[in-house]
């Protein structure tokens, strides 16, 4: 069972073999998708016609359309970063006065917040996405019958897209930042506060350098999670798709391999942003 | 610093703080459920007039597609978690007891690349790798298992592989991180007391990862359960996944009443199989959550 | 307010109440400039809260504390000329040595290369130069409290106060910190306030002692004092090893009582309190003031001294600082006594019977039950 323990020899050999077929079951559709991103051929599918990078740069005497021709998936990749950026600053913003109220707080009701709090991680996305949107509607009509307004944002779109994915992601922002916060040895703020710094002081200098790994490891997650979230946004999305809706849709469809150059091309982006995240974490350690 | 100022000044922190979070649970969470509750409760009488009702919820129990698709959906999820938790468990062991150092490092790191991408991605994948034209077919017929290509996709056996796939991180990771945790010490002394794999399996290594286990079957469970995108995809155009009815109510047909009693049946399931999980395994909501 | 210019430190009825308990229970006493002051006590005594109080991080219920003649009531412990040595030091594991040395003259405003150049200097004194760029966790335990004594000390403060600093130390390092600390106390003459459970900690360190129990302070004075001159039983029996006989008073004689167990053995001991015969009573004698004798005239006591006779129950060898422990012979009662440096009981064997005794005016007791302080 452990490695200090005898164990037979074909046991050994079916772990190994376990986790080769095992890593085999895990990248072979990556490997899939990525490979047929080079294939010079219309639709995404075997036999192999030979390489190109139509897929990526176009081809107009083909009537092939390039991922950095194709206005409407670029635009899509922005619509989806735009979203991600607001819906990772909400995150981590209120993550941390969450992690704040909760570990540094003491009030009525507390226990029950803190449970609540975890609630948004156990409802199904879609219903996240329509209770909001229901809602949303809901209230803006009623600003439209009492006042007269028509509330843009509360119709669906971005806006609500962005308040759609906030609703759980914050759940996990705030798990992570509370996380870091609870091992904080509070003598360190009592040092500092004793060594002449003032509040803000002190959480400059002291409390948030200490989060800061939790807060640049949450955000990162949190922009991942925003950005390959489907089920809530689809309930939500107005005129702008991000690259999730965007994508489903021409699956359904019937695909050209376009979509696999934007998979190589989020695939690359995935590995650069975990590289730099590992690299800060040595630079730390170091 | 008086004692009244310093008391009001904690009280204004208080409710500076309270006021984000306030906003988001009520705002986003709270009401907006309450507000899908009485729609779902809501009878249409004439145009623009609504009166309270059952009449969904009716629907639901006298329209056989719904209840059907609702159980079959249940079902799928359960079985998919099952065995997305066998195929977890050998892993999670692996990386957390059978390697070391660096390798078990790279071996964690490796399972999670795929899940960097998004789900999209994945799913095109598998369309790719099964579709009658894809490579798997392809495949058997060069190895001469077959005449010729045969359909992969849109059988139920698609949508295990789809959900599985897509759920496993979410499984290694609680598994991983509670088997970690268990002192190698444990397993030897166990030994040394005459216990052999199966019962060691049973007595000490179970019990001690069962938070673990059972966050990450209530995370599993409820993301397959509320998955739209592989059910409808590798599932095509008849897969019957109930969060497509959800969708088909809401957005196609605009019915939102009947859409907000599915999605409420839908979330009641899911609250049910988690309160269920946590009951067989005795453990607490918020020790389960914090694991995940 | 009144000019004090040779305190730096005065409290002044200095009460504080968790609940029902009280913490630090009207404490008046003042220590003055440039000398080590230390509070010994055991852990729950109301030693922390004091020192919490002082810091500024508790605010007392009543009573005042002037510090450098100026009273500290609502001033925030950022703004005091105080400054902590914590027990688990504190030091900012996400920053140098240099700049956790630095750090209290960055918030005061001190341009860059003037905070540099008096960390270097601050590290020089203590021991650590050219440490600055160092991460904290290439120290070693005592470096860092070397560290955490210079990160205080740099901003010259009128009071350091020291939260059992050596607790977390192993017992070798322990020791040599202490003479270092002493000696950074001398080079300095910053005034030291020092708490501590370990009563060698303060005996060695301090020129003056408090000895706290139950947030009140059972006596205030020099080493040598509380060791020879013990005013009440718990000093007594917390400040150095100690035999403690519980009995009542069975006779005066002038300065001396005796004081006779329930078992009917008998010491002599000098009269702290007024007693009467009767009266129940406690007689502390110190292990090195009895002397041992395989005869009465190994004893050499004077004539009138009662001699005692004891068994050899254990023989407790700790080097210079080795012992016996006998029992009575007659009612079975535990005795220690302090082996003599000569080495001429070095043969001694456990069953043997040997003789005991003391000079009364070297052992004191005091009256059961009665509060001091």
């Amino acid at each position: 069972m452990i490695p200090s323990l005898p164990r037979p020899w074909w046991l050994r050999l079916a772990t190994v073999l376990f986790v080769l077929a095992f890593l085999l079951f895990l990248f072979m559709p990556l490997a899939t998708v990525a490979a047929f991103a080079f294939n010079d051929a219309p639709y995404p599918a075997p036999p192999w016609q030979g390489f190109t990078l139509d897929w990526f740069i176009g081809n107009e005497s083909l009537g092939r359309t390039g991922l950095f021709r194709d206005e409407e998936l670029l635009g899509s990749i922005l619509t989806s970063l735009f979203v991600a950026s607001w819906v990772t600053l909400l995150s981590i913003v209120i993550g941390t006065t969450n992690a704040f109220l909760m570990e540094r707080m003491r009030f009525r009701g507390q226990s029950l917040l803190s449970l609540l709090m975890l609630v948004p991680l156990v409802i199904p996305g879609v219903i996240l996405g329509i209770s909001i949107l229901a809602f949303a509607s809901r209230v803006a009509d009623l600003l439209g019958d009492l006042f007269g307004w028509e509330v843009e944002f509360l119709r669906p779109g971005l806006p609500l897209v962005v308040l759609g994915q906030v609703s759980y992601l914050i759940a996990i922002a705030t798990l992570t930042i509370s996380a870091r916060l609870k091992r904080f040895d509070r003598t360190l703020e009592e040092a500092a506060y004793n060594l002449g710094a003032s509040r803000l002081a002190v959480l400059g200098t002291i409390t948030l350098p200490y989060l800061r790994p939790a807060l640049i490891g949450s955000a990162a997650i949190v922009f991942l999670m925003s950005f390959e979230n489907f089920n809530t946004t689809l309930m939500l999305v107005g005129a702008d798709s991000p690259l999730t809706v965007m994508m489903y849709g021409r699956m359904r469809d019937g695909a050209t391999p376009v979509l696999n150059a934007v998979s190589v091309f989020l695939m690359v982006a995935s590995a650069a942003l975990a590289l730099l995240l590992m690299r800060g974490d040595d630079r730390r350690r170091n | 610093m008086t004692e009244a100022r310093t008391r009001s000044s904690h009280y204004l922190l208080l409710w500076l703080l309270l006021a984000p979070a306030l906003l988001w649970l009520f705002g986003l969470i709270v009401l907006p459920h309450l507000d899908l509750a009485l729609l779902s409760f809501r009878e249409r009488t004439g145009p623009g007039e609504y009166v309270f009702g059952l009449e969904q919820y009716r629907t639901f129990f006298a329209e056989p597609l719904y209840w059907d698709v609702f159980v079959r959906t249940a079902v799928v999820s359960l079985v998919a978690t099952a065995l997305t938790l066998l195929l977890a468990f050998p892993i999670a062991w692996t990386i957390a007891k059978l390697t070391r150092g660096r390798l078990s490092a790279l071996l964690f790191a490796v399972c999670l690349i795929p899940f960097w991408v998004s789900e999209t991605v994945r799913t095109l994948g598998w369309m790719i790798l099964l579709r009658e034209t894809g490579v798997l077919p392809g495949l058997l017929v060069t190895l001469g298992l077959t005449d010729a290509p045969v359909e992969m996709l849109y059988h139920d056996a698609t949508i295990l592989v789809g959900l599985v796939y897509t759920s496993l991180l979410f499984m290694v990771v609680p598994l991983y991180g509670s088997l970690e945790s268990l002192d190698d010490s444990l397993i030897e002394a166990a030994y040394d007391l005459g216990g052999n794999g199966w019962t060691v399996l049973r007595t000490v290594v179970i019990p001690h990862a069962l938070p673990g286990i059972t966050a990450g079957c209530i995370v599993v469970f409820m993301l397959t359960l509320g998955n739209y995108l592989t059910a409808s995809l590798l599932g095509g155009k008849n897969s019957l996944w109930f969060t497509e009815q959800i969708y088909t109510q809401f957005i196609t047909r605009f019915n939102w009443e009947q859409g907000a009693a599915f999605g409420f049946l839908l979330l009641a399931l899911s609250s049910v199989m988690v309160w269920i999980g946590l009951r067989l395994s005795g453990q607490r909501f918020a020790d389960v959550m914090s694991r995940t | 307010m009144a000019e004090t210019p040779d305190q730096d430190l005065e409290a002044k009825a200095l009460l504080k109440r968790f609940g029902s308990h009280t913490a630090v229970d009207s404490l008046s006493f003042s220590v003055r400039r440039g000398s080590f002051f230390s509070i010994l006590g055991p852990s729950g005594c109301g030693k922390t809260t004091l020192l919490r109080m002082i810091a500024g991080f508790i605010e007392p219920d009543s009573g005042d504390i002037d510090i450098g003649g100026r009273s500290m009531r609502g001033v925030p412990p950022n703004r005091r000329p105080v400054n902590m040595v914590f027990q688990q030091l504190a030091l900012f594991p996400m920053m140098s040595v240099g700049e956790n040395v630095s750090y209290g003259l960055a918030r005061r405003g001190v341009p860059r290369t003037e905070r540099e150049r008096k960390a270097e200097a601050m590290l020089e004194r203590v021991g650590l130069p050219g440490s600055a760029r160092k991460r904290v966790d290439e120290l070693s335990g005592g470096q860092r409290q070397r560290v955490a004594i210079a990160r205080s000390l740099v901003l010259e403060p009128t009071l350091l106060l020291l939260d059992e600093p050596l607790g977390a130390l192993d017992l070798k390092l322990r020791e040599r910190m202490k003479i270092e600390l002493k000696q950074l106390q001398a080079a300095f003459g910053t005034t030291f306030v020092y708490i501590t459970h370990d009563q060698s900690e303060a005996l060695v360190l301090s020129d003056q002692v408090a000895v706290m129990n139950n947030g009140r302070f059972e006596q205030v004075g020099t080493p040598q004092e509380l060791y020879y001159s013990p005013a009440t039983p718990f000093v007594a029996g917390f400040v150095g090893a100690n035999n403690r006989i519980d009995g009542r008073v069975s006779a005066l004689h002038g300065e001396s009582a005796d004081v006779t167990t329930a078992e009917g053995w008998t010491v002599r001991a000098q009269r702290h309190d007024a007693l009467a015969a009767g009266d129940a009573a406690t007689a502390f004698v110190r292990p090195e003031v009895a002397v041992l004798g395989r005869s009465v005239e190994e004893l050499a006591m004077p004539a009138e001294s009662a001699v005692h006779q004891g068994v050899v129950e254990s023989l407790l060898f700790d080097g210079a600082n080795s012992a016996v422990l006998l029992r009575e012979s007659r009612t079975r009662a535990e005795f220690r006594v302090a082996l003599p440096q000569t080495g001429r009981f070095a043969d001694l064997k456990v069953g043997e019977t040997v003789m005991f005794s003391f000079a009364p005016e070297r052992a004191v007791c005091f009256a059961a039950g009665a509060r001091h302080g």
